[in-house]
């Protein structure tokens, strides 16, 4: 595969790495027992802990961090039975401690890796350095009054988890396939609600270019880009404008970006001067979090299977591609639906690659169209086996069944009932195929000639006016083998 | 006059000689003849007399019902505003309890006020107040002396009789050197015994509440009252409280009381060295075993101390920005310039002093010279104490290099104000408990103080020691 991008001068290598912000699926904040709940009206989810009062103290929610603990294990990594929370000095309006308690050099979670599956087959690992659990900020509102900027402390507190990947990662598409897949871990352990559009899950990239084979070159970071369209479009905007510093004999300097989102161009926030010194030293409010390997054997045997477990098992049952399994299980409701769909009849085993197309064909263009997400799908996993199985039956053709998808789509009727109703059953009874194809060649004794003097493409015309007599309804193999048999007889 | 008690008087209420209100006005009376001395920040008449009010309708027995308290101004409290002495928390009115002073509400106790300290805790004279110098109740006229700080409010309030017991907070000597300055018993528990909920940070690892009262017995009730664990503080020790009081037992016969020879220092004057070797001299006759024995890193701990604690503070005050509560400074144009001069104009010399330390030894290139050298030196001076407990059951030093000094002398000399921990900054970066007594006099007849340090969570040991001195010398 060539990940390399074409300067004027040279090919250039991207090098990215990803720091996702995870907003923790917990009621209660990482500190305070205030809620999490997402939307409700400014400062009414705010305890006297997330306002930093005077002699407030923050203590340690279990919850959240049996949740990083989860998806750590969910992260093939290690997790620490000792780890620490350090406080992050800095100054913002909508930090109210004039710190954020984060983990610096004890996180919670070590290295491990994440795999991503590309469509032909081949897949990647991406290493992660460390995951840690950390506060959010506020909210700094801006656009509420033209001199003055008001603040939301609703986030203030919320746990996040912050995933940190090696720079393992070439290619716009592979962040994207990268964060795709840290999300669909999240979701099938329900430690994040994978909610980009509300934010519950943003990222910063970091990213340089290199000719290939040279060392890394210096990098800027991209913040708090929230969805995955984002991320793409940052990569490649900052990409060039890295090279074409560098082959106008420019140097980069190491600045935090911001990306704006309408002109799709990123811009530089600070440069490493201007970098802040945030004074990482233990927040003495708390103490070490120790987790005994018990504790953690007792989380890890709570966790339901995840999505690489899962493709495999879908490989080896189904006997599906690494592809097809791994669309399969990007997302929990896909391999819900696909579980339902294909045990709702017993033969539909041997038709699991069918199973496949027409969920992740027919049915999610359907889906795409009418702006609807797989869990409000109106055909039921049951319904849609049942259409595959008239497939695999030959009691339909795939023809048909395209009509009956989209009749079963409006109507929300089974497959069945449609067939019944309409009259779509295939025909396959050989006398009424070859009753039909004799009234065609009759029908056309030029044809027949031109056909039986060498013009072979009027086979399809053959078959179109068979197909127009019986409604499309007839066994397309069928009456293929018929009408080549019949013609050449003849000659 | 018998000096005054709060066990005599709670036994005085119990047998009706006096009534809970006549016990608060003679009390009230008294805090108004002495408005001079600049005691409390927020005392108000109608709040004690509703508080009287309230008690006289409440049936139930209760601990320390009717008995008058005064609240360093470090302890958040519903019912009275809390500054810490500071002009960035003028008019700042919790809505909120803190764990120590609700259990003494609980108790039935009576706040006659909010006492004076160093701004946020940091001083040893009550002199870096918003709210002005206190003045240590033993001075003579025309000769102000500091009643020691930061809780100097507290124990001058003790001193002069304004109440029974008072609260205060000891985060390198705050409790224990003010004692010792105004002739009161002070003591400091083991970190952890008493929750840090509500009260106002200045050094997290350090601060720890504790009580100033008018004898040792005194004390024992009180702190029990005050002690706990809590939940809501992640440092709050899960540990039986002993009934103290019950259990005091001024006979040290066969104990080890240690002596640490780091503890003679050059410049020490005569006087105290004096009390220091009579009261070893009483602890011998008791039958006292007399151990010399060695705290090696004594002489770190100070520095330790004052990169630590600031190093706390300047991330512990972040919090006090102009944006949620408190002062605002008005002249602002961004972001920015409302940190800047809110905090400037909010802050005074000593705490921006001491931010500026903390935010210098924390600072990227410094970090691994200052902080976490400090903090291995604080593993060692903690080393030190677990080392020479395994040889004795306390140990007893002075508290204070001096007896009460005049009001302005070390004002303008922080490193000279600094020394006046030497003696309590150890005890403290090893969490331990230490009380002090009063124990002599000086040339001028200014009382000098004894510390007794125990080993953690051994309050009732440090009581025993503190009884018996006590009743001894009187």
């Amino acid at each position: 595969m060539n990940n390399l991008i074409k300067g004027e001068k040279h090919d250039w290598e991207m090098v990215i790495g990803l720091e996702i912000h995870a907003q923790v699926k917990s009621n209660s904040k990482l500190f305070s027992s205030s809620s999490t709940k997402f939307g409700s009206s400014p400062n009414s989810q705010v305890s006297l802990v997330d306002a930093a009062m005077p002699g407030m103290l923050p203590v340690i929610n279990k919850y959240c961090v049996e949740q990083a603990v989860k998806t750590g294990v969910g992260l093939n990594a290690k997790i620490n039975n000792y780890s620490v929370f350090d406080r992050k000095n800095y100054f913002y309006a909508d930090l109210p401690q004039g710190y954020q308690i984060s983990q610096y050099k004890y996180p919670i979670v070590g290295e491990g890796k994440v795999t991503i599956d590309f469509k032909d087959g081949t897949s990647k690992d991406i290493r992660i350095v460390r995951l840690h659990l950390e506060q959010d900020a506020g909210k700094s509102l801006h656009d509420q009054n033209p001199s003055k900027t008001y603040v939301d402390l609703n986030r203030s507190g919320v746990a996040l988890m912050e995933i940190v990947s090696e720079p393992d990662i070439r290619t716009p598409d592979e962040a994207g396939m990268y964060i795709s897949k840290i999300r669909s871990i999240l979701m099938y352990l329900d430690t994040c609600d994978g909610n980009m559009q509300e934010g519950s899950l943003r990222a910063d990239v970091n990213i340089s270019v290199r000719k290939p084979g040279d060392e890394y070159g210096t990098r800027c970071e991209i913040k708090n880009l929230n969805s995955i369209k984002f991320i793409k479009q940052a990569i490649n905007y900052e990409a060039k404008r890295q090279i074409e510093i560098l082959e106008s004999g420019g140097s980069i300097e190491q600045n935090t970006m911001l990306f704006n989102t309408s002109t799709g161009k990123t811009r530089p926030m600070r440069n490493k001067e201007e970098a802040h010194d945030y004074r990482y030293f233990p927040d003495p409010d708390l103490l070490p979090l120790e987790i005994s390997d018990e504790e953690i054997k007792s989380i890890k045997s709570s966790i339901p299977q995840l999505p690489d477990e899962l493709k495999n098992k879908f490989i080896e049952t189904y006997k599906l591609s690494n592809y097809d399994a791994s669309v399969l299980t990007a997302e929990k409701q896909i391999s819900d639906y696909f579980n339902e769909a294909i045990n709702s009849d017993n033969t539909l085993k041997n038709s699991a690659k069918i199973v496949v197309n027409w969920i992740t064909s027919e049915l999610f263009s359907l889906l795409n169209k009418n702006n609807l997400e797989l869990n409000n799908s109106p055909v039921s996993p049951k319904n849609l086996g049942q259409l595959v199985k008239l497939i695999s039956s030959n009691e339909i053709s795939g023809k048909i069944a395209k009509d009956v998808m989209e009749d079963m789509f409006t109507s929300g009727k089974s497959a069945r009932e449609i067939v019944d109703e309409k009259g779509l059953k295939q025909v396959t009874d050989q006398r009424e195929i070859e009753k039909v194809i004799e009234e065609v060649i009759e029908d056309n004794p030029k044809m027949v000639q031109d056909y039986l003097g060498g013009k072979n493409k009027l086979l399809g015309f053959f078959v179109g006016q068979a197909m127009k007599k019986t409604k499309g309804k007839a066994n397309p193999k069928m009456l293929n083998d018929i009408l080549i048999n019949k013609l050449n007889k003849k000659n | 006059m018998s000096k005054p008690s709060l066990k005599q008087t709670l036994n005085d209420l119990d047998t009706k000689k006096i009534s809970i209100r006549e016990l608060n006005q003679d009390y009230l009376k008294k805090i108004k003849k002495k408005v001079n001395l600049n005691i409390f920040i927020h005392f108000s008449e109608e709040n004690i007399l509703k508080q009287i009010d309230n008690l006289e309708k409440d049936n139930s027995t209760k601990k320390l019902k009717g008995i008058p308290i005064a609240i360093k101004d470090l302890f958040c409290t519903k019912s009275m505003p809390t500054t810490a002495a500071s002009k960035i928390l003028e008019n700042f009115n919790p809505t909120y309890e803190s764990f120590v002073t609700q259990k003494l509400l609980d108790e039935g106790s009576i706040f006659v006020g909010k006492t004076n300290l160093d701004e946020f805790a940091m001083g040893s004279a009550t002199n870096t107040s918003f709210f002005g110098n206190t003045i240590n109740p033993l001075s003579k006229e025309n000769e102000p002396l500091a009643p020691g700080g930061s809780s100097g409010g507290s124990a001058a309030a003790v001193a002069a009789d304004l109440c029974l017991g008072a609260t205060g907070t000891d985060t390198g000597g705050s409790i224990r050197q003010p004692a010792s300055f105004c002739g009161v018993v002070g003591i400091k528990p083991t970190y952890g015994l008493c929750s840090r909920w509500g009260i106002a940070a200045f050094a997290s690892s350090l601060d720890q509440a504790g009580i100033f009262s008018h004898n040792v017995e005194d004390a024992s009730i009180l702190l029990q009252s005050i002690a706990g664990f809590d939940q809501r503080d992640s440092t709050s020790a899960k540990v039986d409280i002993p009934n103290y009081f019950e259990n005091l037992d001024d006979d040290l016969n066969g104990k080890t009381v240690g002596i640490p020879k780091e503890y003679s220092i050059d410049g020490t004057p005569m006087e105290i060295s004096q009390i220091w070797e009579d009261a070893i001299k009483v602890l011998e006759k008791k039958g006292v075993k007399i151990k010399n024995i060695s705290l090696p890193h004594t002489k770190y701990a100070l520095p330790t101390y004052y990169i630590i604690a600031p190093a706390e503070a300047s991330s512990n005050l972040a919090r006090y920005d102009g944006v949620k509560y408190g002062f605002r400074s008005d002249e602002i144009n961004s972001l920015d310039e409302m940190y800047e001069n809110t905090r400037a104009q909010g802050f005074g010399r000593e705490v921006k002093r001491r931010i500026l330390i903390g935010t210098y030894v924390l600072s990227a290139g410094y970090y691994d010279a200052y902080y976490l050298k400090a903090q291995k030196v604080r593993k060692l001076i903690a080393d030190d104490f677990n080392i020479a407990f395994k040889e004795c059951d306390f140990i007893v030093t002075p508290t204070a290099p001096s007896a009460a000094f005049p009001l302005n002398e070390k004002q303008n000399d922080p490193i000279k104000m600094y020394l006046n921990d030497v003696f309590t900054v150890p005890a403290s970066l090893a969490g331990l408990p230490g009380i002090s007594i009063p124990f002599g006099k000086d040339k001028n007849n200014l009382p000098l103080g004894i510390q007794i340090l125990g080993k953690h969570f051994d309050e009732q040991q440090v009581f025993n020691a503190a009884v018996s001195l006590e009743r001894s010398y009187e």
